[in-house]
């Protein structure tokens, strides 16, 4: 196992940690509603859109909205990744806030199937 | 440069000559009598210079005379420039005005009728040159422009950039003025330069300074047949001052116009093209990537031929539309990871083809690198640029270690290569699974992409997805062309849209200097003109404001094209860098009163770009915010482009 790949498993096993306490405490008390602030405040809507749609250019094509990743997934991505998104520590994202974006994200309205939209079946 | 047949007298010579007769017939020889000097001859001869005195000073160094005096019957040097230049057949010039080419400008539309060039008039040389460049994509013929040679050439310094690096030829001619010693004083002798070319030289093919006529006849026949062989690239030649407005000596009989023959573009060594071919056919995985392949129509319908042949997928990274986006080969860059031979065409970034780059602060700053592809998979490279790359700067991207590598064009080098696929034993089994295979999942991915544009169907602000999808009734069942850059909104045109035709889109900037899409977009709408097709232009509102000028240049020249400004309001790739680096150092980015970052926003005040349009001669609205205008809108801006003006609809974006 290289050096990386140590710390990596480390910092994974510390999101860990943190999402147990997170899910406990903060968790509960997301609010959708700030979620939506939250996630212009913090600049999550330049890359992923406000929907959470994401972009080819910006998110790997990745979507936030409706996301299924459980909640420990979500925060160990946010506070750990080492992919083209940068890591948000607590002190730049609370524990509140980054609860309250997850609100958010799960609480959207489902998206309407392609085939009932006329402009996408041209 | 030295001067030309001093026995002769000079429109320019005439003048300093007129104004200083008086004084320079009073003033004492200051050699005459000198000790030690050859007696007798040297007495009787007047000295070979005389000091000057107060007059003699001023007209040295004060305005000039009036030229009335010299208005005669007297051919000047650029009215054969302009045979030259017309010789071919270059039918626009965008142009900015400026005093140091002042005597081909006259030439070109006094003696040469401003046809073939007919002078557009820009606002900015950086504009200039990007329309020749945006026109080029679409004509397949280059455009020339002049500027000044020192300021003009400054300004323009960026776009030549961006035409080097997209593989764009374009003729650019600075204006100097080389005799320090007679030239005007002031500003001219502020706007010469001994070597004007020596700012572009990193990024030009060739350059150079013609001394006389016949030298600017053959340097510049010359100059066009280096752009206009692959590798395509811009030239560059200084125009002297005098060598334009000085007459031509004798009637011009001893000069004469080179004929224009076109150079073939050169083809891989036969040697390694059956080698490639060996590779391909024997491959169970192969992947063709593409970016610059089709420099012609021809070369699309080249690269559908071999994409079949072998039913290889192929991806298209866009430098041109090389591949049509609704053929079953055509697939995305995951594709590369399966491949057991990569034949990579005209790529500018071969390593990154190959190799992924993670920008995370890792590896000591370094970010992380893997490879996207399998151990002993063979690359294969027919690249021109090879032939033709430079030291400074830094396009030719990092090294990666290919298999099989070609200093060839691509486009050219395809029919023997398909030629050498042929004659190989090909297991038409395998290749027809393969295509099955691809269909099958080109089709599942059309059915994704949908889906994945439905999802900010109703956001406001507005999504580009449903941006692209709201315009698409209203150009469907033209012949239309995509002439803007479509990256910064996640590509939803050609995710969306058939692009089957080389003219469908035509790529980027090439050397991602911002400035470039507005301008390149009214050249590439001013050849599509011509060509009567409609011009699309999706514009960054980043990347409007460094040349908004180009907006009159449009309406003044008549050229139709529908603009549908994409306002995110930000720069929004800096949006992203500095988040990146606030994350790194562990610190909250600094807003404002912005959405984003301090000095990445386009907002407070937000700009109004359908008034900015308006002012400038064009039909316009917006800013919309609300999806369901768009089509409305839509529908009229179309039907206002239709019949021969250009229109601007401002809609509020997501950021990508």
């Amino acid at each position: 196992m290289s050096a990386i790949r140590v710390v990596r498993v480390g910092l994974a096993a510390l999101a860990a940690g943190l999402v147990l306490d997170f899910a406990a405490g903060a968790a509960f008390a997301a609010s959708a509603e700030k979620g939506k602030e939250a996630f212009v405040k913090h600049g999550c809507f330049q890359c992923h859109g406000t929907v959470g749609q994401g972009s080819v250019a910006t998110s790997g094509g990745r979507v936030l909205y409706d996301t299924k990743l459980p909640v420990e997934a979500f925060v160990g991505y946010v506070r750990s990744t080492n992919q083209q998104m940068p890591p948000y520590s607590e002190k730049i994202l609370s524990d509140s806030d980054l609860a309250d974006i997850y609100a958010f994200l799960t609480s959207l309205p489902k998206t309407a199937d392609f085939k009932t939209i006329p402009l996408l079946n041209q | 440069m030295a001067r030309r047949d001093s026995s002769k007298v000079s429109r320019r010579k005439f003048l300093s000559g007129a104004a200083v007769a008086g004084a320079a017939a009073t003033t004492a020889p200051i050699a005459a009598g000198a000790a030690g000097a050859p007696d007798g001859l040297a007495q009787a001869q007047p000295p070979s210079a005389r000091r000057p005195d107060a007059r003699v000073a001023a007209a040295e160094v004060g305005t000039p005379a009036s030229t009335a005096a010299a208005h005669d019957n007297r051919v000047p040097g650029s009215d054969f420039m302009t045979d030259v230049i017309k010789s071919l057949d270059i039918k626009y010039m965008p142009c900015n005005p400026a005093s140091s080419f002042r005597g081909l400008h006259e030439s070109l539309i006094n003696y040469g009728g401003n046809k073939s060039p007919e002078f557009l008039t820009c606002t900015h040389e950086e504009a200039a040159v990007a329309m020749c460049h945006g026109y080029f994509k679409i004509a397949g013929k280059p455009l020339m422009t002049l500027v000044h040679g020192t300021v003009g050439l400054q300004h323009a310094t960026m776009a030549i950039y961006n035409a080097w690096c997209d593989r764009v030829p374009v003729m650019i001619l600075g204006g100097t003025d080389l005799d320090a010693a007679h030239r005007p004083p002031g500003v001219p002798t502020i706007h010469s330069a001994v070597d004007i070319n020596s700012i572009v030289r990193d990024f030009t093919k060739w350059d150079d300074q013609p001394v006389s006529l016949q030298h600017f006849a053959q340097s510049f026949v010359r100059a066009y047949r280096f752009a206009m062989t692959p590798p395509y690239e811009p030239v560059a030649i200084a125009l002297d001052a005098e060598l334009q407005e000085e007459p031509i000596h004798e009637n011009g009989e001893k000069l004469y116009i080179p004929r224009y023959v076109a150079s073939a573009p050169p083809q891989g060594e036969t040697g390694a093209v059956r080698e490639a071919a060996r590779l391909l056919a024997n491959a169970e995985r192969p992947v063709i990537v593409a970016d610059r392949c089709a420099r012609t129509p021809n070369g699309m319908k080249l690269l559908v031929e071999l994409a079949e042949l072998l039913q290889a997928p192929v991806v298209d990274q866009g430098g041109r539309n090389n591949f049509p986006n609704t053929h079953h080969l055509r697939r995305p860059p995951t594709v590369i990871a399966q491949a057991d031979v990569v034949l990579g065409l005209e790529l500018t970034d071969f390593w990154a083809t190959v190799n992924s780059f993670t920008d995370n602060g890792e590896n000591e700053g370094k970010g992380v690198q893997k490879s996207r592809i399998k151990p002993g998979t063979k690359l294969i490279s027919i690249n021109s640029v090879e032939l033709h790359t430079k030291s400074n700067y830094q396009d030719f991207q990092r090294f990666q270690v290919v298999d099989v590598g070609m200093a060839a064009d691509a486009e050219a080098t395809l029919p023997s290569l398909i030629e050498a696929i042929k004659s190989q034993n090909l297991n038409k089994d395998a290749i027809a699974k393969r295509g099955d295979a691809n269909r099958k999942a080109k089709a599942e991915a059309r059915d994704r992409t949908r889906q994945l544009a439905a999802i900010a169907w109703d956001a406001v602000p507005i999504s580009t997805a449903r941006m692209t999808a709201e315009l698409w009734p209203y150009i469907k069942d033209l012949d239309w062309s995509m002439i803007g850059s479509e990256r910064q909104m996640s590509s939803w045109p050609s995710r969306l849209w058939p692009m089957e035709k080389h003219y469908s889109h035509i790529g980027s900037s090439g050397g991602y200097g911002v400035g470039y899409n507005s301008p390149a977009a009214v050249g590439a709408a001013l050849a599509n003109r011509d060509l009567g097709r409609f011009s699309i232009n999706f514009q960054p509102d980043g990347d409007m404001m460094y040349v908004p000028g180009v907006l009159w240049t449009a309406a003044r020249h008549k050229i139709p094209m529908l603009t549908v400004m994409h306002n995110n309001r930000g720069y929004h790739q800096e949006v992203m860098h500095v988040q990146r680096m606030s994350n790194r150092a562990n610190r909250v980015a600094s807003l404002g009163n912005d959405l984003g970052p301090i000095g990445t926003r386009i907002e407070n005040p937000d700009i109004d770009y359908a008034k900015l349009a308006a002012s400038m001669g064009w039909w316009s609205a917006g800013p919309i915010t609300d999806p369901k205008e768009l089509g409305p809108t839509f529908k009229r801006a179309v039907e206002v482009v239709k019949s021969g003006q250009p229109a601007l609809v401002d809609v509020v974006t997501q950021p990508r």
